[in-house]
């Protein structure tokens, strides 16, 4: 804090520091509150509201945890978002571990134009992109069952799809922490590990990645946070039997109406991914500051 | 050794007998660090063979070599405490936990490192990482310990500490230290034996005496050590000494290989083979001094060359006691050296 003084000055560093606390204001502590508010009350009508009923209750909480099903899905969105983070940090790892210490030049700079190219279209055409590959009558089918892997098409939608299609559009918010973590460790350590005579196996486990720890656990937050609040993937990949949490929230808003139940389900969301988050943070030993940085 | 176009490391042949402190130096690009990393193993040589005990070393990864190596970064393993990082080698070859502790305590001992076993390397200063980095490599019982460079990052004072601590570490263990630097003091301070390089080629191998006293090449001469050289051509070679003359005159030494009259040659001499004094012999040169540099013990007088077109500069030692008699400053005199003290080399 000091530091933002000294460097620019007290009216300059003032301004700066005004204009983060209005943006968390703004953008993180009045939304908050007003969801946190809106969860607690009774959904009611118009005349009713701040009349004698309007009081504060835990009503909106207790029906998603009494729901048959809602409390599965919540279960499952969490759980299914933890998926695709193992799975993108499966696939990140080997690829950000050859691009920053295997690679040649030019093949780091084709790698990453290729691996950047999708994202230039948004997500929903890359949600499409895999809505087509995944059809019964599409592509993946038809090019296994004429590999002769299996027989019959499958119905790739629904669980299967979403995770598939989240592991593929967030794979850069796994791969960029990862790799500049990566880039950072000094080749000797590898070459002396090696030396020494470890395996490929111990290397990555007792050097490559105590280094890259700081990386992957912002990689693992960030790909965390972005697959519990997703909303296109589940919506275009799912099926009826794999509705994503964040669809629920959206249909108590915008297709039932009722925004206190909304907001209590989006609170328990948001809480439920903090939990993860902290508990991620606290298991990899890495701090928010570090992991942010 | 080639990468590319360009041959790093040319034909060479050099041999490290067991239990010597066998020093590689050269100029920074030289193809010392090529040269070490193709013993390591860590680069398989585009020809020749790498023999350790007699074994052709060819194809065999640097983790199955007898050698280890100490990097110039040292590369600890920061996330590692101390002992760790010396049992690593262990540890990668299935040795037990309580096992490797006692190792690590062993070498932690010999480094004059006691109960340093359980910090982190971060925690250690420059000297004391230094050691471990040594102790961790000598954990995997190498015959031959490869040092790149690893003084270079320590200040003055603490190198020279090191260099004697490494030279007693090597005379301790008796294990094989092939140690490269591109600073000669070290390599003539710690060594048994020194291979000179420069340009991917052995320019000599020796004892730190011989390369000083006895510099095969020019390269030599003027890499190892301070050295004066006065260039000219040589008129007769006979009985082991040259003849030279140039533009500052006529001057005979020890005659190096290959000389033959005609030929363009360079003959050195050592600044404290020069002296004011000197009535003797032919060796006589016109100096008028500069400036004295005091360096304790001694002072180092540099001069200008008198009577020449191009003025030169010269250096000689002064010890404390001659200081009294030195010239005085701007004063010409003359000096000289014994033919004995000087020798004449190739130009090339």
């Amino acid at each position: 804090m000091t530091e933002i003084f000294d460097r620019f000055g007290k009216p300059l560093g003032g301004i700066f520091l005004g204009l983060a606390l209005l943006w968390l204001a703004g953008m993180v502590l009045v939304p908050g509150v007003f969801m946190i508010n809106a969860s607690l009350r009774p959904h009611l009508p118009p005349p009713l509201r701040g009349g004698e009923l309007d009081v504060y209750v835990l009503d909106n909480f207790a029906y998603l945890i009494n729901h048959v099903n809602h409390g599965r899905i919540f279960f499952k969105t969490v759980w299914s978002s933890a998926l695709v983070t193992l799975v993108t940090l499966l696939l990140c790892y080997p690829i950000a571990f050859w691009l920053a210490k295997v690679a040649r030049r030019w093949q780091v700079a084709v790698m990453l134009v290729l691996l950047l190219i999708p994202y230039l279209m948004n997500e929903v055409l890359r949600g499409l992109a895999w809505y087509i590959i995944l059809a019964f009558s599409g592509p993946l089918n038809a090019i296994l069952i004429g590999l002769g892997l299996m027989d019959e098409p499958v119905r790739w939608y629904g669980d299967g799809g979403v995770v598939a299609g989240m592991a593929y559009a967030y794979l850069l918010f796994m791969l960029f922490p990862i790799y500049n973590a990566i880039s950072t460790l000094d080749r000797a350590q590898i070459d002396a590990a090696r030396d020494l005579g470890a395996s490929a196996w111990r290397i990555h486990r007792r050097v490559v990645l105590p280094h890259a720890k700081v990386g992957i656990a912002t990689g693992c937050v960030f790909v965390f946070m972005m697959a519990a609040g997703s909303y296109v993937a589940p919506a275009l990949l799912g099926a009826p039997g794999s509705r994503w949490f964040t669809q629920i929230v959206y249909e108590w808003f915008f297709e039932i109406g009722n925004w206190n139940r909304g907001a209590a389900y989006g609170v328990a969301l948001m809480a439920m991914c903090l939990a993860v988050v902290l508990g991620l943070l606290a298991l990899f030993r890495v701090n928010l500051a570090s992991a942010v940085k | 050794m080639r990468f590319g176009a360009t041959q790093a490391v040319k034909s060479l042949s050099l041999d490290v007998r067991q239990g010597e402190f066998f020093s590689i130096l050269g100029p920074s690009g030289c193809g010392k660090t090529t040269l070490l990393r193709l013993i390591s193993g860590f680069l398989q040589p585009t020809a020749g063979q790498v023999l350790i005990n007699g074994k052709d070393m060819v194809g065999v990864p640097s983790n199955m070599r007898a050698t280890a190596m100490i990097f110039q970064s040292l590369a600890l393993f920061p996330f590692m405490r101390v002992w760790e990082n010396i049992a690593f080698g262990l540890e990668a070859r299935g040795v037990g936990t309580a096992e490797r502790r006692r190792e690590a305590e062993r070498l932690l001992e010999l480094i004059a490192l006691p109960g340093y076993g359980n910090r982190m390397p971060g925690e250690l200063s420059g000297g004391q990482r230094q050691r471990v980095a040594i102790a961790r490599a000598l954990a995997i019982q190498p015959q031959v310990l490869l040092l790149d460079e690893p003084l270079s990052a320590l200040d003055l004072k603490l190198r020279q500490h090191m260099r004697a601590e490494l030279r007693d570490l090597q005379k301790r263990t008796g294990v094989t230290f092939i140690y490269i630097t591109h600073d000669q003091s070290e390599a003539l301070a710690m060594s048994d034996q020194v291979a000179v390089m420069n340009g991917g080629e052995l320019q000599q191998i020796g004892t730190p005496q011989e390369l000083y006293s006895h510099p095969k090449t020019a390269f030599v001469a003027e890499f190892v050590g301070e050295n004066n050289a006065l260039t000219g051509t040589v008129t007769e070679v006979s009985g082991g000494t040259a003849v030279l003359e140039g533009p500052q005159g006529r001057f005979s030494g020890r005659a190096g290989a290959g000389l033959n009259p005609g030929a363009k040659a360079r003959l050195y001499v050592r600044p404290e083979a020069l002296s004011p004094s000197s009535e003797t012999g032919e060796n006589r040169l016109k100096l008028a001094i500069e400036r004295f540099d005091f360096e304790g013990a001694f002072a180092t007088a540099y001069a200008l060359l008198q009577g020449t077109g191009s003025p030169q500069r010269m250096f000689m030692t002064i010890s404390q006691q001659g200081l009294s008699d030195a010239p005085a400053i701007g004063a010409p005199f003359t000096a000289g050296f014994s033919a004995e003290d000087a020798i004449v080399l190739s130009d090339d």
